[in-house]
């Protein structure tokens, strides 16, 4: 308890006086994890979208496996691009293993199963209501998936916080792509798996709650959404 | 049904829903200028006519004739409003019937004005009343100048002085010109809107008359026992 004590206090000390050390990790982290949910909402937004008015063969298929994605851990994800980006591997030339571009490709696919299913079915609820009256308005099959992503923008926006909540929060994808190098790719999370198994408990504990702080605003931020969606009706 | 210039026509029309038929061999023709009132009880095929004629639906066997290729319109029983406001709404119904955007705004003044809603545009759409939804659904519609106006029971669920508003304004409509096929459940409004009358049962087109005769002469049996209010399902 003693231990856990003073492991707070220093967090406290650390996280008041804006420890450089520590502003920059959990700079790299908002970073990363903020870029991997651009392009996750890139790609999975207009792919989603694409599978949600579309009709082509083994679609059921497609949809099946990308709900299965959802389950997707986060080391295989982690191994699959380090296997791709290692000197050896098809994107080795590239040189991005163990930097920040990779840690964001690992969580880009991380992130990317997750927007893409959860906004396909999204825009397929939304058209079961709606649209048959847009095609009568003359919308075509990408534009009707536009309008119902405008529609339920507030929940769009709360998809991507819980998004962006689970690429902030991993450990296993990032250790692995990024290398834990210090002052280039180390997160808030694999410093805190460092420190904790070198027994520096402050800053793993300073991270932590950072970390903490980090989620408890995304989840204020969806509740505030939610609100505005109520509001907006 | 009193003849006009056909605008629309279905021959031997028939529409399935897997192991339903929705739509048994109807034949209808729209003619410029008619109001046609589809009437019928829950599941005698109104809405699925009404989507079949507007072209939402396509016939399992028949077929749809277009005679004039003319702008339409459907104003839904529930219509779908985007989460913007009144105005963005009509905006974007302008541009998706691909409206120059010089007329937009102009269009979209002169149908909020018409129906009564221009001082509330910067509302949300989805906070308005009932009665509202629907007659912003309505300047929606008629923003794009339809020549053909379909109605999927658009007075359904509104207060006895929306419903007045609505009917208004479908006769306003029609006043100009503007052909209207509508489905309604309500007799009182069949007589008063309507040039024609048409009496669906099970898919099937049971009568098909001008107003007057339809509410005067002898009816086939079911449409008779709907007229007298007695359920025609049994």
């Amino acid at each position: 308890m003693n231990d856990f004590g003073a492991s707070l206090a220093t967090a406290s000390h650390l996280i008041f006086n804006a420890d450089a050390a520590l502003l920059r990790i959990v700079g790299l982290s908002l970073a990363v994890s903020g870029s991997a949910c651009v392009f996750a909402a890139l790609f999975g937004l207009a792919g989603s979208a694409a599978l949600a008015v579309g009709r082509f063969p083994g679609q059921r298929i497609v949809v099946l496996l990308l709900n299965t994605l959802l389950a997707l851990p986060s080391v295989v994800v982690g191994l699959v691009v380090y296997l791709l980006l290692s000197r050896a591997g098809p994107l080795g030339e590239l040189g991005l293993l163990f930097t920040p571009p990779a840690m964001v490709i690992a969580q880009t696919i991380l992130a990317l199963p997750l927007v893409a299913a959860l906004t396909r079915q999204l825009v397929a609820d939304a058209l079961r209501g709606s649209g048959d009256q847009l095609r009568s308005m003359g919308a075509g099959p990408m534009t009707r998936a536009a309008l119902v992503l405008v529609h339920d923008r507030w929940s769009l926006l709360t998809l991507l916080l819980t998004a962006f909540g689970r690429a902030i929060s991993e450990v296993g994808a990032v250790m692995i792509v990024g290398g834990n190098i210090d002052g280039v790719t180390r997160v808030m999370t694999t410093t805190i798996a460092l420190e904790t198994s070198k027994g520096d408990l402050p800053l793993a504990l300073a991270l932590g709650i950072v970390l903490l702080l980090v989620v408890g605003a995304i989840n204020v931020l969806i509740a505030l959404v939610q609100r505005l969606s109520k509001e907006g009706r | 049904m009193s003849e006009a210039g056909p605008l629309i026509e279905l021959r031997e029309a028939s529409v399935r829903y897997r192991d339903v038929t929705a739509l048994d061999g109807v034949s209808l023709r729209v003619g410029r200028g008619q109001r046609i009132a589809l009437i019928g009880s829950n599941g005698s095929g109104k809405t699925t006519l009404l989507r079949t004629l507007h072209g939402l639906q396509r016939c399992d066997a028949g077929e749809r004739i277009v005679h004039a290729d003319v702008p339409q319109a459907m104003v839904f029983q529930r219509p779908f409003l985007l989460r913007l406001s009144a105005w963005s709404n009509m905006l974007i119904a302008l541009w998706l019937a691909g409206v120059p955007a010089r007329e937009r705004i102009d269009r979209a003044r002169d149908a909020l004005r018409r129906v009564g809603l221009l001082e509330q545009r910067t509302r949300p759409a989805r906070a308005l009343s009932g009665g509202q939804q629907q007659r912003l659904a309505l300047a929606r519609a008629w923003s794009v100048l339809p020549q053909l106006l379909f109605l999927d029971e658009p007075t359904a669920s509104l207060d006895p002085a929306a419903k007045q508003e609505v009917e208004d304004l479908v006769m306003e409509f029609a006043a100009e010109g503007m052909t209207v096929v509508m489905s309604t459940h309500n007799l009182g409004q069949a007589k008063r809107l309507a040039t024609d009358v048409v009496y669906l049962e099970g898919g099937r087109l049971i009568a098909a008359l001008p107003t007057e005769r339809f509410f005067t002469e002898r009816l086939p049996d079911a449409a008779a026992r709907f007229l007298k209010g007695e359920t025609t399902w049994q």
